[in-house]
């Protein structure tokens, strides 16, 4: 164990590294940031001072090997718009966006496995076919979408949910969340359920399609044949193995609920990094988009390792020492 | 399925058993036949619209903000109601789905022809070469779609082909993933074997031998694809890093509505987002129902 996760995280270093070229590459060879920020009227002289204050004059490669230094020593360079260090303003806002990504992870697994189980024991029914027919619905909703029509519905129309905004926040251990007061949580809600939806969508497919297959194995049957009730056999037998893979989408899929959650927090106003990296990217605020994409990266990297861990521990027949 | 694999396939059975395996499930018959309907009416849309919605001289902002079903003031009806520009809607939306398919399509086909043509090579030539590929391949599968596009457009700048090229980059890698596993499959059987025996080149064997044999999942891969491309293109030209406003896709007018939507003018946003869901949805009911009917070991 302690092996695989030491190969995991120098793999994890490389990585890191190789984003970081690419990202900086990337994202500092296009346009001119100079041109947004200083006033049309600025003489050459004024407009030479801020290139050099940037370090815009020097070669690309001097540039990256200035940016890696400092980002050794959690530097990853000032926003070209506010002057604040851009790693600052996006971990300020990261609570609010895990926060929401959690929520919503919270929801797609509360309704997502009862139905998909509920749909998958019962394929021939009606209500397990509405229930089928209703994921490709909420698979086929863009994002957005979704967010738009529930403000009109909840918001406009009915106007029982505010529209957008994080609401009351109450301080918990120095980190702000919504989380503790009502008006936060009611704040919190339609975002939340709009992140939510694709992937209940996803967990109803995927636990259906489990349930489908694992419940003619012989070991169900036997179970069964022991007189186990079917509450155990469901609860057990059945449960235990559809988890797997779910577990591994589970993790996939939290990754990519923090990445969909730059739509949800355009649509609802939510400040977190979401919204801050669509914000940068309207400006060419390339310290704070660098800063963004290397963050995702290590997030992406430790939940991948956090899913590999948990995998092995569901399922005794895989063994970590053996993945490559 | 064994009983009827063992009289021998015609083309023409073939496609008739094909047909008759699709119709099985009325909801995607339905849902094919509003494809094809949309596909007709977004190749028609400039022939069909009451205006063109683009057409600045045709445009009268006394128009502007009708609800549906009003009249203009020369007395021409609005069905689905007019935006603040006083633009026809139905016809902004017709121009929209043409606009949101035009880039979809040439998306997925870039996608399609890079990934079927990468997949191919990964499973024949094995080794360092399928490594490498597969290496590429499940970092893009890794990465969510949204943020690769929005980084590929920082990078690339705005405009339609950018679009396409960012859409096309990060479909490719699971029409590449699909191609190789299928081929994986194929190169193994006699007929490849006896296709090497007879001298054939490597070429002929992958394009003529392969290829046509690794389709049928390509085909299930690329109708969901599309689905997808629709879907994303419409998301990041919604968020105002998409097509230029120049050419207003189904994104681009949800998001022009957005504006008016709490001010309760909800069909500036509702009927363009009407549109697209269709659009998707039944693009995704019939990918659903071919992989059922292109799938060997489909429990059926």
């Amino acid at each position: 164990m302690a092996v695989f996760i030491i190969r995991r995280l120098l793999q994890s270093l490389l990585v890191v590294f190789a984003m970081s070229v690419i990202v900086f590459v990337g994202v500092f060879a296009i346009g001119n940031p100079v041109d947004i920020f200083i006033s049309p009227t600025a003489d050459s002289i004024e407009y030479d001072r801020v290139v050099r204050q940037l370090g815009l004059d020097l070669p690309l490669h001097e540039q990256y090997l200035r940016f890696l230094g400092n980002a050794l020593q959690g530097d990853l360079g000032n926003s070209f718009i506010t002057g604040e260090p851009a790693l600052g303003m996006i971990l300020q806002r990261m609570p609010a966006t895990l926060e929401l990504a959690v929520f919503a992870m919270l929801i797609a697994v509360g309704i997502g496995i009862p139905l998909g189980l509920w749909a998958g024991l019962h394929p021939g029914t009606l209500g397990g076919q509405t229930i089928a027919a209703g994921s490709i619905v909420g698979f086929s909703l863009p994002n957005f979408w979704q967010g738009l029509m529930l403000i009109l519905i909840f918001a406009v129309t009915l106007g029982w949910l505010p529209s957008g905004g994080r609401g009351d926040t109450t301080d918990v251990f120095g980190i702000r969340t919504s989380l503790g007061s009502l008006d936060g949580l009611s704040h919190m809600l339609l975002p939340a359920i709009n992140l939510a939806i694709f992937k209940t969508a996803l967990l109803i497919r995927l636990v259906r399609a489990g349930t489908r297959e694992i419940i003619r194995q012989d070991y169900i049957k036997f179970a069964r044949a022991k007189g186990l009730s079917e509450r155990r056999v469901i609860g057990v037998h059945l449960l235990k193995n559809i988890m797997i893979p779910v577990v591994t989408v589970l993790g996939m899929e939290l990754g990519s609920v923090i990445a969909f959650a730059v739509v949800t927090e355009t649509v609802f106003a939510w400040p977190g990094m979401g919204k801050l990296i669509v914000d940068s990217i309207y400006v060419l605020d390339r310290p704070v988009i660098v800063a963004y994409l290397l963050i995702i990266v290590v997030l992406f990297i430790i939940i991948n390792m956090v899913v590999d861990i948990l995998y092995s521990a569901l399922d005794p027949r895989v063994r970590l020492g053996s993945l490559r | 399925m064994t009983g009827r694999a063992e009289t021998p396939a015609t083309a023409d059975t073939g496609w008739r058993r094909l047909a008759g395996d699709f119709a099985e499930s009325p909801p995607a018959v339905v849902c094919l036949g509003l494809v094809l309907l949309i596909l007709g009416l977004a190749a028609a849309a400039p022939w069909i619209t009451p205006q063109n919605p683009y057409d600045l001289a045709q445009l009268d902002i006394l128009d502007g903000r009708l609800p549906p079903g009003s009249e203009s003031f020369a007395g021409v009806p609005y069905w689905l109601g007019t935006d603040a520009q006083g633009r026809d809607m139905l016809s902004a939306i017709l121009y929209g789905i043409r606009t949101s398919l035009l880039v979809a399509l040439s998306a997925g086909a870039l996608a399609f022809a890079t990934g079927l043509g990468l997949g191919l090579i990964a499973a024949y030539a094995r080794g360092t070469v399928d490594a490498l590929i597969m290496r590429v391949v499940d970092l893009m599968l890794g990465f969510p779609a949204i943020l690769t596009t929005m980084i590929l457009i920082v990078v690339l700048g705005r405009g339609t082909d950018k679009v396409i090229l960012a859409l096309a980059v990060v479909q490719w890698a699971y029409f590449a993933r699909t191609a190789r596993s299928a081929a994986l499959v194929e190169v193994e059987k006699d007929y490849v074997a006896a296709a090497r025996g007879l001298g054939a080149s490597h070429g002929r064997i992958l394009l003529r031998h392969l290829l046509p044999n690794c389709l049928p999942p390509m085909i299930v891969v690329g109708t969901v694809q599309v689905a997808n491309a629709i879907s994303l293109e419409a998301t990041l030209s919604f968020l105002g890093i998409g097509l230029p406003v120049t050419e207003p896709s189904l994104g681009l007018l949800i998001a022009n509505g957005f504006k008016y939507l709490l001010s309760g003018l909800y069909w500036i946003s509702v009927f363009p987002g009407i549109a697209l869901l269709v659009m998707v949805m039944s693009i995704n009911i019939v990918g659903d129902q071919l992989r059922e009917v292109l799938n060997p070991h489909s429990s059926r």
